[in-house]
């Protein structure tokens, strides 16, 4: 009977205990690639290698979604401030609306579902495939050498792809607003001049390196640590883009509450 | 020499390594059987210093890898020693000449041209010569072996550790492994540590066999010592019975 009742308790701790201790050692392995970064032997070919894949690879795709979002938000902003005879207005909401929120949003969930998907199933095949042991019996900080690139790269593309985005997207609700639905080209423009200040251009820049962070680290430390076989492999790429997308989503709340609040 | 001493190593409950000490003089090679899940690969990470034991230390000549703290200082030891992995562990991303060629870039201490030099050496002597431009995905697993050999080797190991070197190959290809790991050991010779589960195939490359059962070593001894070994345990393992002391798991 004691028994009965103290195994769920058991259970419940152990859960507990593991995600504590999983946590612990999500911290450690960031201060380590934190820490590699500024120690030697300096690979950036790998750093260029990766930019390649992370950013090069992935300008296409942002750029079609950047279209398509710019688009839709000139359709739905001029829909809504026509309401109050605001039209003019449209392309103020389009600028702001990708620069402070969905450029750096959009632009890291999909680099997490293309890219970062790509890294924890690489690196998790490396580690079953025992690849991540050669490197360490060759004296090659697996660290250093697999995660420090990586990490990098997505700090430096995912503000570059987020610009990309939000010029894209301006481009885009441009067409659709001037070109589609008759707005006025300089109004357009020149009420995009007007609205958008420095803070919001530096709000989405800090934003987007923020994201790119989370992108790095959950997407390197997931394959790091992945599970046996193809099983692992397979639910720690799902995990890395399920944590990363929630993580990017969580955080911009609260960096859009604190950015809003302490420096616009 | 290779030096285990009184090694201990648990999974949570479940000890693996309860207590071993094995001593592998220079120029010798131990072979290391055993059923599966007895700690023979948990063994072998040890030695590399890619795990730490419970309990134990293990010195690679007079370094004592256990007790190395930083990084930096197992690589120290780990540079004298070259592993084989079981499914050669090549880097997917490099040719075969990039792979054999890794450990000497990476320690950054050779110029290109020794580098390139010690590289088509290695390639010739194993017969890679002409797959140098290959990558894993396009040759055979045993040429993957023999491209594995190659990048253990590059470095002139004091140590090569062999792990479970005859998987998933066809006995043919199996005999070639082991005829490179003779020729390699005549010409570069090191002091080697096999895992393997073929027997007695293995024994054509092992001078001592370690078997390890339920966390402790059972047997050591020559391979014509195991082979007329009275324990009963060793005969099972040795002939493939079903009964006997060896729980299948």
């Amino acid at each position: 009977m004691v028994a009965q009742v103290i195994a769920p308790v058991e259970r419940f701790g152990t859960v507990i205990l593991d995600r504590v201790e999983g946590w612990g050692r999500s911290w450690i392995f960031i201060f380590r690639t934190i820490i590699s970064i500024f120690t030697p032997p300096y690979r950036l070919q790998l750093v260029v290698q990766q930019l390649y894949q992370i950013g090069v690879l992935s300008t296409l795709v942002i750029a079609l979604i950047a279209i398509f979002t710019g688009a839709v938000l000139a359709v739905q902003g001029e829909y809504t401030l026509s309401k109050f005879g605001a039209t003019a207005f449209t392309g103020s909401a389009v600028a702001l609306s990708l620069i402070r929120e969905l450029g750096p949003v959009l632009t890291a969930l999909m680099i997490i579902g293309r890219a970062g998907s790509a890294i924890t199933a690489e690196i998790g095949i490396m580690r079953i495939t025992e690849q991540i042991d050669a490197l360490r019996s060759m004296a090659v900080d697996p660290i250093k050498y697999l995660m420090v690139p990586r990490f990098l790269a997505g700090l430096i593309a995912m503000p570059l792809l987020t610009a990309m985005f939000i010029v894209i997207g301006i481009a885009g609700g441009y067409v659709v607003g001037v070109g589609l639905l008759g707005l006025s080209a300089g109004t357009f423009m020149s009420q995009i001049i007007a609205s958008v200040a420095m803070t919001d251009i530096w709000s989405g820049i800090v934003k987007s390196i923020v994201f790119g962070f989370i992108f790095g680290w959950v997407s390197c430390y997931k394959g790091y640590n992945c599970g046996f076989g193809a099983v692992g492999v397979n639910r720690a790429t799902t995990q890395s883009v399920v944590t990363a997308s929630v993580a990017v989503l969580v955080t911009d709340y609260f960096l859009t509450s604190i950015l809003t609040r302490f420096f616009m | 020499m290779i030096s285990v001493q009184n090694i201990h190593k648990s999974f949570g409950t479940q000890v693996v390594l309860n207590g071993i000490s094995l001593e592998i003089e220079d120029g010798k090679t131990s072979t290391i059987v055993g059923p599966s899940g007895v700690g023979k690969s948990v063994l072998l990470k040890l030695i590399m210093g890619i795990m730490q034991p419970d309990k134990g230390e293990i010195y690679i000549g007079e370094d004592n890898i256990t007790k190395a703290v930083s990084e930096y200082e197992k690589n120290q030891i780990r540079n004298q020693i070259g592993v084989l992995f079981q499914s050669a562990a090549l880097f997917d991303s490099l040719t075969v000449y990039e792979n054999v060629a890794f450990p000497l870039v990476e320690r950054g201490k050779h110029s290109r041209d020794e580098i390139h030099a010690r590289v088509e050496e290695t390639l010739t002597s194993l017969s890679l010569s002409k797959h140098s431009l290959h990558y894993p995905e396009e040759i055979s697993i045993g040429m993957r072996k023999r491209v594995g050999l190659a990048r253990a080797l590059i470095t002139k190991p004091r140590v090569l550790l062999f792990d479970e070197p005859n998987t998933g190959l066809d006995p043919l290809v199996g005999q070639e492994v082991y005829d490179l790991i003779k020729e390699s050991k005549s010409r570069w010779g090191f002091t080697g540590v096999v895992i393997s589960h073929e027997l007695p195939e293995v024994f054509q490359v092992s001078d001592t066999v370690v078997m390890l059962l339920g966390g402790k070593v059972v047997f050591e001894g020559s391979p014509a010592e195991l082979e007329s070994s009275d324990n009963q345990a060793v005969q099972q393992f040795l002939h493939g019975r079903i009964d006997g002391p060896i729980r299948i798991q």
